[in-house]
């Protein structure tokens, strides 16, 4: 059994508990222990984009705090977040020796879902099956381009039975989301996810998939405001679908 | 607060005509670079090479500066220092009226453009004549450039037709050729007419005092030999050590840029023309302008100083494409500009720019030195915040969203209490209209109701609690 404590995130924890708990059925499912650090809330990652390093330091040190004290990977379902850990919250402690360390060894063990599934536990065929489906799948950016994280959903997708992967054209091109970009520059966002979903609907997928449901959420309320009938799913609750077990 | 921040000047873009051919022109350029880059197969260590280039040339700038003007002397030509815009016209503006000088040409520069040189010398009473097509008919449409290597990206053909019919009294047409040709028939005697010749510097080169140019049209030559005075405007970062060092930058600058192999004309001036040649400037002047540029080497946006002005961060951009190159309100726009700007010009009047990106990272991805474009961002936006200019209405949100995800007792209940709050709001699990600034979210996009039993719920129900 491998022991993997889940950062489950805030956004998942508030909006899409539902993909949690997938999370938890497929680690479980592929032979994982899954455990949960109770007092776990934000990574800081909202206030730490927008320049309020202050109060996404006292997040990050709260995160840090409540998962240097387990062991094992720590999973999490979103590209975003798992950057946020791995490559901007040691530097919050520049100057603090003892914090600066509990993040890095922290940091150290932080993987994102998809690509532990992959990378760590070698599977590429989830047993998943989701019949008479076609999806297509966005790679968010900070997942894509800071973590790496490329080839690993599509891998795991192309290996679900019954489902139909198509590309997205224009894919790696950000959905417009960009946390409080959202909201700050609402009209730009909104722009960019106009042309976004002009592509996802020129696949002619009934399905949107991504590893992040920050841009997720948003593709989704985009795709309901136009009165669109394509889902929007996590990769988790795609590879969670029927286990052919 | 700015006066008109960088989201007023957007709306004004977003969805026009002239913002969807700028997104049009950058795709294209885009897909250039891309073709460009995947033929040749050493782009990735070039691009490396191009870097370290860079990098050790600001970490020695004193140094290579001292040089060039060495070099540049020992050719019988002089080099200014300028601390700022101002002392830089007021040099040209007193070598002019010194040389008798009527009428100047210039080739596309954009640091001419940062400092407002034309306005200066035209209340100066020079002529200032713009002799890239694209400036010219920014000169001729009272516009400003909205890319840093197609100025007049916002424009179609149809509208430059327009504007030569009305201005240069010619028949309309919108077919590119002949729109070419007229503009070259119009600029040919304005330059054997001109008395000064006013260009840029892509790269300077220390160990000769070479000023190099690039551009496609032949115009940048034709500016620094024709007539009898040739003055060369550089950013003070703006060079390297050796020719070899040039050549390297050339390359990736032009495959970058407009995805060639090198630019058709290329450009190697070195000193005023010599008693054996034929064509050249009698004088030859190089100023080098500072204008926050040492400041900015000392803090730590300074890796945006390595710089090639490729415009390729602006072509994969987004926010650029959809907003256009106007909204960031200055010369330099898209991630080098939401970057460069309010590191030379100061937070104060410019922090809006700072935010005027997703952090997607595709301005990383494409730029040529590997300027680390989101990362000097975010350090923008934390220096915003520090000193003052944090994005309007965040800092009590932001406030109160720390106190609840560092007390995770609260943090619990306040999920559980927003889930069953936001009852009221949606049907069906969705919310399409929310009050003050949700109404950001919600003018453009539902939003899923809150979950009435978390993650956090689940998980104790499904363990018996942990
Ligand atoms: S920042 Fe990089 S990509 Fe952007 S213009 Fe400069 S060199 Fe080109």
């Amino acid at each position: 059994m491998v022991k993997v404590q889940l950062f489950v995130t805030c956004l998942v924890d508030s909006f899409f508990p539902e993909v949690g708990e997938a999370v938890v059925d497929v680690l479980e499912r592929h032979g994982c222990t899954v455990e949960f650090p109770f007092d776990q809330t934000c990574c800081g990652q909202p206030a730490f984009n927008v320049g309020y390093h202050d109060q996404a330091r006292e997040m990050a040190q709260h995160t840090i705090e409540v998962l240097d004290a387990t062991e094992g990977t720590i999973v999490v379902p979103s590209g975003s977040c798992a950057d946020m850990m791995i490559n901007h919250t040691p530097e919050l402690f520049d100057g603090n020796d003892e914090l600066r360390g509990a993040a890095e060894r922290v940091s150290a063990r932080v993987k994102e879902f998809s690509s532990f599934l992959v990378d760590e536990l070698g599977i590429t065929d989830a047993g998943a099956v989701c019949a008479g489906r076609t999806a297509t799948y966005h790679p968010s950016c900070h997942g894509f381009r800071n973590l790496g994280i490329r080839v690993q959903p599509e891998t795991l997708l192309d290996h679900v039975s019954g489902l139909e992967r198509v590309d997205l054209p224009d894919a790696e091109t950000c959905c417009g989301f960009g946390g409080l970009f959202s909201v700050e520059l609402p009209e730009v966002s909104a722009s960019i996810m106009s042309t976004k979903l002009t592509n996802v609907e020129a696949t002619g997928a009934n399905l949107l998939v991504g590893v992040d449901v920050s841009c997720l959420m948003h593709l989704a309320g985009g795709l309901r405001r136009r009165g669109s009938t394509i889902e929007v799913k996590h990769i988790a609750e795609v590879l969670n679908g029927e286990p052919a077990s | 607060m700015v006066p008109v921040a960088f989201i007023d000047r957007a709306r004004k873009g977003l969805g026009s005509p002239g913002v969807a051919a700028l997104n049009t022109g950058s795709r294209r350029m885009m897909s250039h670079r891309l073709t460009a880059v995947e033929e040749f197969p050493s782009m990735d260590s070039m691009r490396d090479r191009a870097r370290e280039i860079r990098l050790y040339s600001l970490a020695h700038l004193d140094e290579l500066l001292a040089r060039f003007t060495d070099e540049v002397e020992a050719q019988g030509g002089h080099v200014f220092f300028a601390a700022d815009g101002e002392e830089a016209i007021g040099y040209i503006r007193r070598l002019a009226e010194r040389e008798n000088v009527g009428r100047i040409v210039k080739s596309k520069s954009m640091v001419t453009e940062e400092i407002h040189l034309n306005d200066a010398l035209e209340a100066g009473e020079f002529e200032v004549v713009e002799t890239d097509l694209g400036e010219f008919i920014i000169q001729l449409s009272g516009d400003t450039p909205s890319h840093i290597i197609a100025p007049v990206m916002h424009k179609t053909r149809q509208d430059v037709g327009r504007l030569f019919a009305d201005k240069l009294d010619v028949e309309y047409t919108d077919d590119p050729q002949e729109l070419n040709g007229i503009a070259r028939s119009h600029l040919r005697q304005i330059f054997l007419d001109a008395d000064m010749g006013i260009s840029g510097c892509n790269v300077a080169i220390a160990e000769s005092g070479t000023v190099s140019l690039v551009t496609n049209e032949g115009n940048g030559r034709l500016t620094t030999t024709a007539p009898r005075v040739h003055v060369a405007i550089m950013g003070m970062e703006r060079i390297v050590p050796t020719l070899g060092d040039a050549a390297v930058i050339l390359e990736v600058l032009a495959r970058s840029a407009t995805g060639q192999k090198l630019s058709v004309y290329t450009s190697l001036i070195t000193g005023p023309r010599r008693p054996e040649e034929p064509d050249g400037p009698d004088e030859f002047h190089v100023v080098i302008l500072d204008n926050g540029r040492s400041r900015v080497l000392g803090g730590d946006t300074a890796e945006i100083l390595a710089c090639i002005r490729c415009g390729a961060c602006l072509n994969v951009c987004p926010v650029y494409r959809e907003a256009g190159g106007h909204a960031y309100g200055f010369t330099y726009s898209g991630p080098i500009g939401a970057v460069l700007v309010p590191s030379l010009l100061g937070l104060e009047d410019w922090h809006d720019l700072p935010y005027a990106s997703s952090l997607c990272g595709a301005c990383l991805d494409a730029c040529p030195v590997r300027i680390d474009l989101p990362e000097l961002l975010l350090r923008l936006r934390r220096d915003a915040v520090a000193q003052g200019y944090p994005p309007p209405g965040l800092e009590r949100v932001i406030g109160w969203y720390a106190g609840l995800a560092t007390r995770p007792a609260l943090w619990r209940t306040a999920l559980r209490a927003a889930g069953l709050g936001s009852k009221v709001l949606g049907r069906k699990g969705w919310i399409s209209s929310l009050p003050g600034k949700g109404a950001a979210w919600t003018d453009h996009r539902d939003l899923p109701r809150p979950a009435t039993r978390p993650f956090h719920a689940r998980w104790k129900e499904r363990n018996g609690g942990t």
